[in-house]
């Protein structure tokens, strides 16, 4: 299930344990006949982004969207990965309990998706984490609260991009299950940083804010130093 | 989101998008060149009423869940309203008053939202009992209102009940992608502020039960509160929360990540709630 072997580092960051097989027939059961139909229904469906960049390709339809969050989700865990392994200076008990716990929920997620997607999934991105001081909980915080502010706007704006179908009912549940875990860690890492900041991403009726993938990977770029093709996606 | 790209976006796929929308058409003219004057929540919802009419689409499957998440909003911007200012709430530290002050205020916009999108199909505000005792005023919540531990217990359940009643809607909106993401953006909302009364319950350390810690998300299926008259009905908001299993994937341990664990693997995940399921919860609350 290691899909490159380009960087041992990378990958011992990002898959810091081998992959355990297990079950997932029922899962690519679905998966399987939501892509046949996508692959189909997006056939002349085409982004007006201009990512097609000749880097990894997320594929297209609901496959195309489940690849993408997975690798939002592939980011995600290698940063709270580096975070738990390197403490920042001056980090509290609390602080490690709630650090540790996201970590693990985000590793749950990454590992969730890669088992799901199977044989359509993108391979192991290689992440660039050079701009983040992993000794500074300013750099970490500041860090932690981009990126699950960045995931929760993510899958807000893809919800609608996933089929109208019975298995795009299947996902769209699924990155329900989700977008509100790391809305709840977004909450929690605004008010490490600043008590009373859960929400301050509120606008004036109460939302909290949706990005295309293309304004979310220009963001999630500067982290990741593998080039992703989005031109596929629904739009 | 962008509304131009979505009409751009379909005048691909479909170029006659315009003049299906035939006598509209001088309106969405006057969209595309709408400034930040008009009322900025209307125009999406006006926008995807007039779609649904052009695809001769059904609103009111749309519309039901509209008012049904009205409905909850109803309660959360009132039960808010009511402690805000309450003797129980005077007893909480100035940050505590500031976050309860926030959520109520993100709560009555959600109201407002909810109410300028549906217009004239908008339900009228129910009347709440917040004692939970369907009317009587004599629920096991009563004397919530000196009761500053009991407020907060009752708020994350609310906005627990909330989360999970927002993503068992999300599949009945797919049919509107305007309004699904407006539902989405609420539902993240609720969230943050469930993480946040977690925290501060957790802070407060009252009517937490023993061996429990409460996090800013949910492990397995602890309410994290024992509030000895509520506990069996606030219990409902959180069973079916300790699912370790996602689509036929078993999330404990995946990847051959130990630490893992059933607890990681269930908070991972927020779990839906039915229409049915939510009923049951909020009737009590209902004079």
């Amino acid at each position: 299930m290691l899909d490159t072997k380009k960087n041992e580092g990378q990958q011992r960051l990002i898959h810091e344990t081998a992959v355990k097989p297990f079950s997932r027939r029922k899962f690519l059961g679905i998966i399987g006949a939501g892509s046949a139909i996508m692959a189909t229904a997006s056939a002349c469906k085409k982004d007006d982004n201009n990512n097609n960049n000749g880097g990894v390709d997320l594929g297209s339809g609901d496959t195309g969207i489940l690849n993408y969050a997975y690798a939002l989700e592939q980011l995600e865990a290698a940063f709270y990965t580096q975070v738990i392994m390197t403490p920042y200076s001056g980090i509290s008990a609390l602080e490690t309990e709630y650090l540790t716990d996201i970590r693990n929920h985000e590793v749950a997620h990454r590992e969730f998706f890669k088992a799901a997607i199977g044989a359509s999934a993108i391979v192991a991105l290689e992440v660039d984490f050079s701009s983040i001081d992993f000794t500074s909980r300013d750099s970490v915080l500041g860090t932690a609260k981009a990126f699950e502010d960045l995931g929760v706007t993510a899958y807000n704006g893809a919800g609608q991009l996933i089929s109208a179908t019975t298995n795009g009912a299947v996902y769209l549940t699924l990155a329900g299950k989700i977008v509100s875990v790391e809305a709840r860690h977004a909450a929690l890492i605004a008010d490490l940083i600043s008590n009373g900041t859960f929400a301050n991403t509120v606008d004036g009726n109460g939302l909290d804010g949706a990005r295309t993938p293309s304004e979310v990977l220009a963001i999630a770029g500067t982290y990741i130093k593998t080039k992703i093709n989005a031109s596929n996606l629904p739009s | 989101m962008n509304l131009q790209n979505i009409i751009s976006e379909i005048e691909k796929t479909d170029p006659e998008v315009y003049d299906r929308l035939d006598t509209r058409r001088s309106a969405m003219k006057k969209f595309a060149n709408v400034s930040g004057k008009v009322a900025l929540a209307s125009i999406p919802f006006a926008l995807g009423s007039m779609f649904k009419t052009a695809y001769g689409q059904s609103t009111s499957t749309v519309n039901d869940v509209l008012n049904f998440a009205l409905t909850l909003e109803y309660l959360e911007a009132e039960f808010y309203n009511n402690i805000v200012g309450s003797a129980g709430y005077l007893t909480a530290s100035a940050p505590a008053q500031m976050a309860l002050t926030k959520i109520r205020d993100d709560e009555n916009k959600h109201v407002a939202f909810l109410k300028s999108v549906l217009g004239t199909a908008a339900i009228a505000k129910p009347t709440f009992d917040f004692t939970a005792g369907s009317g009587t005023g004599t629920g096991p919540f009563a004397g919530y209102l000196a009761n500053y531990a009991v407020q907060l217990a009752m708020a994350q359940t609310f906005e627990d009940t909330g989360v999970r009643a927002y993503k068992g809607q999300a599949t009945a909106l797919q049919s509107n992608r305007t309004v699904l993401t407006a539902a989405l953006e609420i539902h993240s909302v609720e969230a943050r502020h469930a993480a946040h009364i977690r925290q501060m319950r957790r802070a407060l350390n009252a009517a937490i039960p023993s061996g429990q810690v409460v996090k800013p998300w949910i492990t397995l299926n602890e309410s994290g509160i024992d509030f000895t008259p509520a506990n069996s009905a606030i219990q409902k908001s959180y069973n079916g929360e300790d699912v370790t299993s996602q689509a036929g994937a078993n999330v404990v341990g995946i990847g051959g990540n130990a630490y893992i664990d059933a607890a990681a693997a269930s908070a991972a995940f927020d779990e839906p709630l039915t229409t049915q399921e939510v009923l049951d919860i909020v009737t009590p609350f209902f004079g």
